[in-house]
């Protein structure tokens, strides 16, 4: 075994070389039932319970495809920019493997549903211009999901070495859609942000169609990277790797960047690239090798014969075409203008998380300005201190729109919003719940506050005679004193008005 | 033998319907008749004798309670062992699925149990279908009744034999590259291939997906035509079963006339390599077609010749694909799981264990022509030729109404003969062949023994996709016109099981003449 060149530092790597990245994206759809059975097609559930003789692919069996798959890849297809085809078929990818009840896959090969679009996707660096970059998508097909291998005993968790194997059926049959980009190749230095950014984007898009509720931890979106480097100028492309594993979106950056500096080290010493996959590590964010592809099997890939050619009327694509929402980009542009926003107040806005958050709460009744002050402020500082996710805390944009509501109509302030939110936080309930439960008011009953001024003026006969000789700033002593006795519930402006009508 | 057993399908029908025999007796009857035959014959690997009587009961107690029940309420009907049936061992005929019981009834089980047809039991086939003789079988072979020295055809020779063995009045066989047409011939019963996609493949254990068509056989071609009626028809489990009205085949077999219908000869479909008394029977058979009314003039189908080697490549392909999920892991046999093997080396092993040389060489056949490198030239251009082939019919279907031609190029050969000689035992089927490629219609129906060995000839009518009545309507009449002129049904000269007293037969030569 030979030791590997150290990794050569990243800008260096880019310095000499240029590299090419393509991803290939799985998202399990969001269909009720599996690709070719009735069976559930919701996650988890006992093992082996969600089955039944065509998932499990028992003699005599056969497969009849689910109308709300296909019409699922459509939308993403047409999603993408894709052509929808107009005839294609099924294929089987033939492989033995325990978890594939069948010894082949139903997926699709040389006719894929859709073909030939595009993403166009923001790149925002920070300390650069955001880029525009638009990304072409080769290929957008229709599988099915393999079973679930557990193996017990061993170190690794793989099955070499593993004592026994234990496979769960109820994911076989699960509708998977394959996305595969073109080789993306004049991303230079911003490959790793472009592949993050380009699975960021298409995960926002699949999500707003529906389709899928694209959660990388669960695994209803995976990712494999292509990475590749040639040397600057040279207008070619070099050998690829492609890396498993990559289970985040920020995985996604790291794998493309360490491959780079990996490939960049090994041509460096006058080595070649193996054509191979590799696993990305999440502990120590580097990529090490796996299957080659020189041994990859032949999957003997035919036309599916269980099943007739698919060709989906033009009316019917130009239906889904009309009934697809409206995209994130156009929407995020759309309420930008609208919102009258910069594209640092817009990049702001995103990079903390708080783009939906704060449009769900503009459709909920409050102002941009309104929810972008309490989501990027007080909520952002609650789910940092706590290490949530901002979209992960238990607060609504509909209640937040209710609480910057009872702060616009004058029923709270802002020191009293952030009692109510604390409220709602900890489960009291709705912001009215909160408001009624904790007696939170702003007071402005004049009589209960002369009051109030009166007693503090003669708590502090010091400061009521600075203000009476003109100092006027010592007012923010009495007001403080007022506030502190009323329990925050007065209006401040109002109490300072009532001091200096008294003393002056 | 009980008069039961020697009846057909339509008169036990009315026979029950009017109570003069009980599903019942009908039912003992035959499980009689097969223990009698049984042993020489050797059609059925599973006899459901309990389950058989018991749903005999139930359609008697239904009758009784003044039910209004189809035509095969009461029927027995004999079931060819690639079907999945609930209550019943499926073993395909091989050893791999190690007496396997399947959680559910295929849907030709189903229909044949809504309609109240007896299932008596499971018949034996070539190993996944893949045989001309039933000698693939791992279970033994089958015998032809005419001659228990020779074999029944196949994969379908249980369910031919059955019928031909008075063990059943009808059966279901599956058709693949003539694997019902072709036992039924040599077997002197009539055996149809129905349109694909006509008839639910859903719970037949696959051998070639786009090939495999489950079909009828019975001692006349009414029967025949009873039985599929009951099982055809769409079904939404099956994603290449057709969305259409079933072609109505009852009537058309009661219609039994040709008179001004275009007959065509196919002329690659005779000549070399056929016996002698095929050609010869085939020829009466025309003439007796023609003398019923019919125009018959000869077509010419250029790719036929290139059926043969484009079937041996699809067929085995996808076979190979089909037969993939046979891995220990989930049913059937499991060899060499002793705890220090891995899953991949008892996959091999049970494989190895578990299948026949004949579906062996088939997976490697299939294996290698999808291989990258190979897949143009192989199945690529085997699928090119498919298409030719269709193209051959839907021109000779321009110029006439129906195709015909011998079902087989000869009789009825001896056990033993070409099990080691894979392609002469291929040739089985050049006649049949060509329908499966193209999807489309035949039937077989008895013409007569060959002269030099006194063995059946059948006679092949192909129509175009979905006109399944047409060949039924053609086969009734060349039957209706045969049994008068024969003076009995061909079958009735049967002697290889119960000799010159069993039935009442005279003579070869009424059939041969
Ligand atoms: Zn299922």
């Amino acid at each position: 075994m030979t030791t590997a060149p150290p990794l050569v530092p990243y800008a260096e790597a880019l310095e000499r070389y240029e590299p090419a990245i393509g991803l290939e994206t799985h998202v399990e759809l969001g269909t009720v039932t599996k690709l070719f059975c009735g069976c559930p097609a919701q996650f988890g559930g006992e093992p082996n319970t969600h089955v039944c003789p065509v998932c499990l692919g028992l003699p005599g069996s056969l497969p009849v495809p689910s109308r709300a798959a296909i019409e699922f890849t459509i939308r993403i297809g047409l999603a993408l920019n894709c052509s929808i085809a107009e005839w294609c078929r099924f294929a089987r990818k033939n492989y033995f493997y325990p978890d594939m009840p069948k010894d082949f896959q139903i997926s699709q090969y040389d006719e894929p549903l859709c073909t030939d679009g595009w993403l166009d996707v923001m790149v925002d660096e920070g300390d650069a211009e955001p880029q525009h970059v638009r990304v072409g998508i080769e290929r957008v097909h229709l599988e099915e999901d393999t079973g679930k291998s557990m193996h017990v005993g061993g170190a690794t968790g793989r099955i070499h070495g593993a004592d026994y194997s234990l496979v769960d059926y109820n994911r076989a049959g699960i509708p998977l859609v394959e996305i595969v980009t073109k080789p993306i190749t004049t991303a230079g230095a911003f490959a790793p942000a472009v592949a993050r950014t380009y699975v960021a984007e298409l995960r926002e898009v699949v999500r707003s169609l529906g389709v899928s509720d694209v959660r990388m931890e669960e695994g209803s979106l995976r990712c494999d990277v292509n990475t590749s480097l040639a040397p600057r100028g040279s207008g070619v492309l070099g050998t690829r790797t492609e890396t498993k594993n990559v289970n985040s979106l920020r995985s996604v950056e790291r794998a493309v960047r360490s491959e780079i500096e990996r490939q960049a080290a090994v041509l460096d010493a006058g080595g070649t690239v193996a054509l191979e996959t590799r696993h990305f590590h999440e502990d120590t964010g580097i990529t090490t090798s796996g299957r080659s592809k020189e041994e990859a099997e032949d999957y003997r890939y035919f036309p599916e014969p269980d099943l007739v050619p698919l060709a989906p009327p033009r009316e019917w694509v130009e239906q889904i075409r009309r009934s697809l929402p409206e995209l994130p980009s156009v929407r995020r542009e759309r309420l930008q203008a609208e919102w009258q926003l910069s594209d640092a107040d817009m990049a702001a806005l995103r990079n903390a998380d708080a783009f939906d958050l704060v449009a769900g709460t503009v459709a909920a009744g409050a102002s941009p300005a309104g929810a972008r002050k309490w989501w990027l402020g007080e909520l952002s500082r609650r789910a940092n201190e706590t290490g949530a996710e901002l979209a992960g805390l238990a607060i609504t944009p509909d209640q937040v729109a209710r609480v910057a509501e009872l702060v616009s109509s004058g029923a709270l302030n802002d020191q009293l919003a952030r009692q109510v939110i604390d409220g709602v936080l900890a489960g009291e309930g709705t912001p009215d719940e909160v408001v009624a439960a904790r007696g939170l008011a702003v007071v402005s009953d004049d009589s209960a506050l002369t009051a109030a001024v009166d007693e503090a003026i003669t708590a502090n006969p010091d400061v009521a005679d600075k203000i009476r000789s003109g100092k006027v700033a010592a007012a923010g002593v009495l007001v403080g004193a007022v506030m502190k006795a009323t329990r925050g519930q007065a209006d401040a402006g109002k109490v300072r008005q009532l001091i200096l009508e008294k003393l002056t | 033998m009980s008069e039961l057993t020697t009846m057909t399908a339509a008169d036990l029908s009315a026979a029950l319907r009017s109570k003069d025999v009980s599903a019942t007796e009908v039912t003992q009857a035959h499980l009689d008749r097969i223990a009698e035959v049984d042993g020489r014959v050797h059609a059925f690997l599973h006899v459901a004798a309990e389950e058989a009587l018991a749903a005999a009961e139930q359609v008697d107690s239904r009758r009784a309670a003044g039910a209004e029940l189809g035509p095969l309420a009461g029927v027995p009907v004999a079931l060819k062992d690639v079907f999945t049936t609930i209550d019943m061992p499926t073993t395909a005929g091989s050893r791999i699925l190690n007496q396997w019981r399947p959680p559910y009834d295929a849907t030709i089980t189903t229909r044949l149990r809504r309609a109240g047809a007896i299932i008596l039991g499971k018949t034996n086939m070539d190993e996944f279908a893949m045989g001309s003789s039933t000698e693939n079988s791992a279970f033994g072979p089958t015998r032809n009744p005419w001659d228990l020295s020779r074999v029944p055809g196949g994969s379908s020779g249980g369910s031919a034999a059955s019928v031909a063995a008075y063990e059943a009045p009808l059966a279901i066989g599956t058709d693949t590259g003539g694997s019902i047409r072709q036992p039924a011939a040599v077997c002197g019963i009539t055996g149809m291939k129905p349109t694909y996609g006509g008839n639910s493949r859903y719970g037949l254990i696959a051998f070639a997906s786009s090939l495999d068509t489950p079909g009828p056989l019975a001692r006349t071609v009414l029967d025949a035509a009873l039985l599929q009626e009951a099982i055809s028809g769409h079904d939404p489990m099956d994603a290449t079963s057709i969305d259409e009205a079933a072609p109505p085949v009852v009537a058309a077999a009661r219609q039994a006339d040709v008179a001004g219908l275009r007959i065509g000869v196919v002329t690659e479909l005779s000549g070399e390599g056929y016996q002698p008394g095929v050609l010869s029977r085939f020829s009466q058979a025309v003439e007796l077609l023609e003398s019923l009314g019919a125009k018959v003039t000869e077509v010419s189908c250029p790719h036929f010749r290139y059926a043969l080697p484009a079937y041996y490549l699809i067929a085995p392909s996808e076979c190979s694909s089909n037969l993939a999920r046979f891995d220990a892991m989930r049913y059937g046999l499991r060899v060499g799981d002793d705890g220090t093997r891995s899953a991949e080396e008892v996959m091999s092993l049970t494989r190895e264990a578990g299948f026949g040389a004949e579906v062996k060489r088939r997976i490697m056949l299939g294996t290698y022509a999808l291989s990258s490198g190979y897949y143009e030239a192989y199945y690529g251009k085997a699928q090119q030729v498919r298409t030719l082939i269709a193209r051959d019919f839907e021109a000779a279907f321009g110029q006439v109404d129906v195709l015909v031609s011998p079902t087989t190029p000869t009789t009825a050969f001896p056990l033993g003969e070409r099990t080691d000689d894979p392609m002469a035992m291929y040739l089985a089927d050049l006649c049949t062949i060509p329908s499966n490629l193209a999807g489309n219609a035949a039937i077989s129906v008895p013409c007569g023994l060959a002269p030099e060995d006194g063995l059946p000839v059948g006679l092949q009518v192909m129509t175009p996709v979905l006109a399944d009545d047409r060949a039924y309507r053609v086969a009734a009449a060349a039957e209706a016109a045969f049994t008068e002129r024969w003076g009995h049904p061909l079958l009735a000269s049967a002697k290889g099981l119960d000799g010159a007293s069993g039935l009442d037969a005279d003579d070869t030569k009424g059939a041969g003449r």
